[in-house]
């Protein structure tokens, strides 16, 4: 790892004023950005550890029903919060499919929003890789891509964004805080995450030296709560990024749906709100026939991007059981295998 | 651009420490290299398989991903730190009795974690020990006797 000078600022501006010179970078969790470091894919000249900035560490209720999590609040504990996970019980579930015990003790809200690809010609410095150099072109294409986008891509880039986080937060329209030179804004995380077209190295809306202070989840997003999921597939039990995954999130009422929200994971450069599938959904009957003409809108733009067209079936059933599992109802208590799709949830079929 | 060493204070299985470090520098290499404390393995040096799993305030992370600037006035235990008075930890002596390991080079990280994960009550049936032990890998295959192993430290602990 190249060597770097290290700040450990106290408050947010000073956070700012320490990043503002070209080649900083933020320091939080650390889980990805040292690895990336290591593997010299990520090279900064000055590190900015914010981990200590105390006002970022909350969760707090806001007056108008919604919810600011602080940008720094650990992945565990937010997941292990339990007013958190009874109101948005998809969020906990996502939370806890993804990484392991220690990466979650370890792992911000911030940073995972801001987390890089796995694609391995991303990682492998020397391999062609249009968002790790622009212009370098892409070894993903046409090489091991089994993996890769199937829903946004580009001929510059078919990586996926790998969280599982921004999933259901994607669905439940969160948004993003960030402080930056003209002060604070707020973006939508479906806005934020950008589509790679010809520039994948420009990943999200971020300006260099802004930070993300939070994240919102506006007061609606807690009515999905008695029917909400997330399904993730994986290439082993546990401990892995997703293949694909759903977030699904319901409002039934008399067997018709009232609300419904979907999104997907592991098949774009950015959490996938699946709109035209809820604009199918809104109205339908709760059931089966619903949910497979709903998946199949929701794909109806997907393309292969290399060796990955299973994905786009694999997406397709996903999509239909993790409908139905949030049509089913949110459990009392989240399986021991969070978001597994061989975890023993009663009614819910095992051959998605 | 000073890219000099800077000074660093940390609190290890209760004994203090200033170094003098590279920014750089994990917490991992420092424990091993600095301090002789190589207990705590250095598997892949990714985060990816929790051989250098420590405690920091009490709670499991990976040394390996941790800067040792960031372990700064924190609390942080060792597998070195983890026996009394020449008494083993209860889920040391369940790893032994059960025969929870072959080459052992996973079993310091499988022994943290397995603490950790008793204490935030993550071990309560073979199943929830499985995904919550996830995190650490060990190529010999010893996983059934260590879910065995954290099974029987587990009820000592709670009994």
């Amino acid at each position: 790892m190249k060597n770097f000078d290290y700040i450990r600022p106290t408050t947010i501006p000073d956070a700012l004023a320490a990043a503002a010179e070209p080649g900083s970078a933020y320091l939080a969790g650390g889980t990805n950005l040292l690895d990336l470091m290591k593997g010299g894919v990520t090279s900064p000249d000055r590190v900015v550890d914010i981990s200590r900035l105390p006002e970022l560490n909350r969760i707090e209720r806001l007056a108008d029903g919604g919810l600011r999590i602080g940008a720094l609040v650990r992945n565990a504990d937010l997941a292990h919060d339990p007013e958190f996970a009874r109101s948005y019980p998809a969020v906990a579930e996502a939370l806890l499919s993804g990484a392991s015990a220690q990466l979650r003790n370890a792992a911000t809200v911030g940073g995972n929003l801001l987390q890089r690809t796995r694609c391995s010609y991303f990682y492998d410095t020397a391999s062609a890789c249009n968002k790790r150099e622009p212009g370098a072109g892409c070894d993903a294409l046409g090489g091991e891509n089994r993996l890769h986008a199937v829903l946004g891509w580009s001929d510059a880039c078919i990586a996926t964004h790998p969280s599982d986080f921004c999933v259901p937060l994607v669905a439940l329209d969160a948004v993003v805080e960030i402080e930056g030179k003209k002060g604070r804004r707020h973006v939508t995380l479906e806005e934020f995450h950008r589509l790679p077209g010809q520039t994948p190295q420009r990943e999200n809306g971020l300006e260099p030296g802004d930070l993300i202070v939070g994240v919102r989840l506006p007061a609606e997003a807690a009515s999905f709560s008695a029917n909400a999921r997330y399904l993730k597939v994986r290439e082993r039990t546990s401990y892995a990024f997703a293949v694909v995954s759903a977030a699904a999130a319901l409002v039934v009422e008399g067997g018709k749906i009232r609300q419904a929200r979907l999104a997907l994971g592991g098949v774009a450069a950015k959490p996938w709100r699946a709109r035209s599938a809820e604009a199918v959904l809104l109205g339908a009957d709760a059931d089966e026939t619903s949910f497979v003409r709903a998946a199949d809108a929701a794909l109806a733009d997907a393309s292969p991007s290399g060796d990955n067209a299973f994905k786009i079936e694999l997406t397709r059933r996903i999509v239909v059981r993790a409908l139905m599992s949030a049509l089913a109802g949110t459990p009392g208590r989240l399986p021991a295998l969070p978001a597994s799709p061989f975890s023993s949830i009663p009614g819910v079929r095992h051959d998605a | 651009m000073t890219k000099t060493t800077i000074p660093v204070h940390l609190d290890i299985n209760g004994d203090r420490h200033t170094l003098q470090l590279e920014p750089r520098v994990t917490l991992l290499d420092a424990l091993r290299d600095r301090l002789g404390l190589t207990g705590t393995k250095k598997g892949c040096d990714h985060g990816q398989c929790g051989a250098c799993t420590v405690h920091v305030d009490g709670e499991r992370v990976l040394a390996c991903l941790t800067l040792a600037a960031q372990a700064e006035g924190r609390t942080v235990t060792t597998i070195e730190g983890l026996a009394r008075e020449g008494e083993l930890h209860p889920v040391q002596a369940a790893f032994l009795e059960q025969d929870a390991f072959q080459c052992g080079y996973c079993t310091p990280g499988q022994i943290m974690s397995a603490v950790a994960c008793i204490r935030e009550g993550h071990a309560g049936s073979d199943e929830e020990i499985r995904e919550y032990m996830a995190g650490n890998l060990c190529r010999c295959g010893a996983y059934p006797h260590i879910v065995a192993a954290v099974r029987q430290a587990a009820l000592e602990v709670q009994s």
